[in-house]
């Protein structure tokens, strides 16, 4: 039969497999045959699966998500050639559920960036306009589920990296509660912050993923028992309290485009029957980025540490050891990735320990009271995902502090713990924006109830013009 | 807030990092203006705020303590660059 990969929904496909209407090799190669004929122009994907294992919807993988047998990178050169010998939690979890890997996908390098512009192969383009960046680091997941390249995929957040590129493509992307999702197997950013989570075209397929790949882990002691995952029916919003931040929905460089779409989204949610109101989480955005840019890189300086040319990876030839780690690391690791080191290594050392990482820390302190005062009165908050829609490739690589305002409102949620989904909400300019729902912690069923009312009333094509 | 070419060459150091000249000098303007903008987060005075380095309020999260099996010699070494025996193989640190 034939498949239409840009409009058949994960739910359409169980369907499907289950009338025996198509098999899940078929289905495995609709998708790789899409990826033929549509990856050249958009390099989603850093390595496709050519044989189907399992007899359920295939999934793409971002490529630092261990994968047994299959090369992982982490979109970085000091990882070319690396076979992991074990799979990660939730690709385990993928393959017992009987899901068929499509492939790796393609990620800012150690999911450190905001285009996908950092990966050491190359960048993926925006499925709405090539010449835009997909977002990032989770470009590349992003770009091939809204250019039916895959039906849902795994991504990973630390900072905004599975909601910022969801919302600059134009699907659903959810950043879970840490530690809801294994972060074993899955290479390590920012430990306190690294997040896997799922993107799918629409939230009851991003639910259902999310129900695959959640729960406890023994591999990962800061995993925790989560709630059974409702998938969400409802089309009334009853009840439902939605706060708007807003510092969130005024920020500087919001741009009106972005602004005129949420507004209408929280309209639509009165309509449908929510209570909204308004509310403030001052030094969360005020402070979040700078935050931000301290823990994270402190962590993956340390994380990092393990790229040494001893066990696995790239080793650059040298006489000595010291020098065989320097110069591996050098040649290894990409322009953002150093960087990042230098930041962290800086903020942690002796002298200024105090004034960067320790008064971050706290700051993430506050970040979290001020999130959990504005839940006292409401259950989900709102935002723009990104202040802008899709930039043109380059406009921000040679600025890494413009780059790195991409996230200024997915951060403070980040930091402290709590999910978020995106939404696709309409056009700016031809170009999808993304709708932020944040909620507590352990709130999926809430973010997912929200998102599915939310996205039947305002009835957003997924699919962009220039495919349809 | 400036950082100076010597921090930048004593921080690559810390970090085994080999930089060219190049990326020294890049990276001295590049970290002034980051460290400038991350140093906002000394405007406040957090004296009474304790730290927190972990979203999630865990404590003793404990395994069962049970032998299993583990991935065989040849798996660990299957990725490695250099290998004598059963021992990572490494040029000499003297």
């Amino acid at each position: 039969m034939t498949i239409d990969t840009l409009r058949l929904s994960v739910e359409d496909a169980l369907g499907l497999l289950e009338r025996r209407e198509t098999s899940a090799a078929e289905l495995h190669r609709a998708y790789l045959d899409a990826v033929a004929e549509r990856d050249g122009e958009l390099h989603c994907y850093l390595r496709t699966v050519d044989v189907a294992d399992g007899e359920g919807v295939p999934i793409a993988l971002k490529d630092v998500i261990s994968t047994r047998g299959v090369e992982t990178t982490a979109g970085s050169k000091i990882l070319a050639g690396y076979v992991p010998v074990f799979d990660a939690t939730v690709a385990a979890r993928c393959r017992r559920a009987g899901l068929p890997l499509l492939g790796k996908t393609n990620t800012d390098e150690f999911a450190m960036g905001s285009s996908t512009e950092n990966s050491a192969y190359g960048p993926t383009h925006n499925p709405w306009d090539p010449t835009r960046v997909p977002g990032g680091s989770g470009g590349g997941t992003a770009a091939a589920v809204t250019a039916g390249l895959a039906p849902w995929g795994l991504g990973s957040d630390t900072g905004g990296s599975i909601k910022q590129p969801s919302a600059l493509c134009g699907n659903v992307g959810l950043r879970p509660t840490y530690g809801t999702v294994s972060r074993f197997g899955v290479v390590a950013f920012a430990s306190s912050l690294d997040q896997v989570g799922p993107v799918a075209r629409n939230v009851r397929d991003c639910a259902r993923l999310y129900s695959i790949v959640a729960g406890r882990d023994p591999c990962d002691s800061t995993t925790v028992d989560v709630p059974e995952v409702v998938l969400p029916r409802g089309e009334r919003l009853d009840g439902l309290r939605i706060g708007v931040p807003r510092e969130m929905n005024e920020a500087e460089g919001i741009e009106p485009g972005v602004a005129a779409a949420v507004q209408r989204a929280i309209e639509l949610a009165t309509e449908l029957g929510a209570e909204v109101g308004e509310c403030e989480l001052p030094r969360s955005v005020e402070y979040g980025l700078a935050c931000y840019y301290l823990v994270a890189p402190a962590e993956a300086s340390s994380n990092l540490a393990r790229y040494d040319g001893v066990r696995y990876g790239l080793r650059a030839g040298a006489d000595g050891y010291y020098e065989m780690v320097e110069r591996t690391r050098d040649a290894g690791f990409g322009d953002e990735p150093k960087r990042r080191i230098m930041l962290g290594t800086y903020a942690l050392s002796a002298g200024y320990y105090d004034a960067y990482y320790g008064q971050a820390q706290k700051v993430r302190t506050l970040i979290a009271r001020e999130h959990a005062a504005a839940f006292e009165r409401f259950d989900v908050l709102v935002s723009p995902t990104s202040p802008t829609v899709a930039f043109e490739l380059g406009a921000k690589s040679a600025d890494p502090l413009a780059m790195y305002l991409s996230d200024l409102l997915t951060i403070p949620s980040c930091m402290a713990g709590l999910p978020g989904l995106n939404v696709p909400c309409g056009l700016s300019d031809g170009l999808p924006v993304g709708l932020q729902l944040i909620g507590p912690q352990l709130s999926e069923n809430t973010l997912f109830r929200t998102g599915h009312a939310l996205e039947r009333a305002l009835g957003f094509d997924p699919v962009p013009e220039r495919l349809r | 807030m400036a950082i100076t070419r010597e921090e930048v060459l004593h921080v690559a150091r810390l970090a085994r990092l080999e930089l060219t000249d190049d990326e020294v000098e890049r990276l001295i303007g590049e970290l002034s203006a980051i460290l400038e903008a991350v140093s906002k987060v000394s405007e406040l005075d957090l004296s009474d705020v304790p730290p927190t380095s972990h979203p999630l309020a865990l404590v003793n999260s404990w395994g069962e303590d049970e032998p299993r099996p583990s991935i065989g010699l040849d798996e660990v070494f299957a990725n490695a660059p250099a290998r004598e025996g059963d021992l990572f193989e490494v040029p000499p640190s003297g």
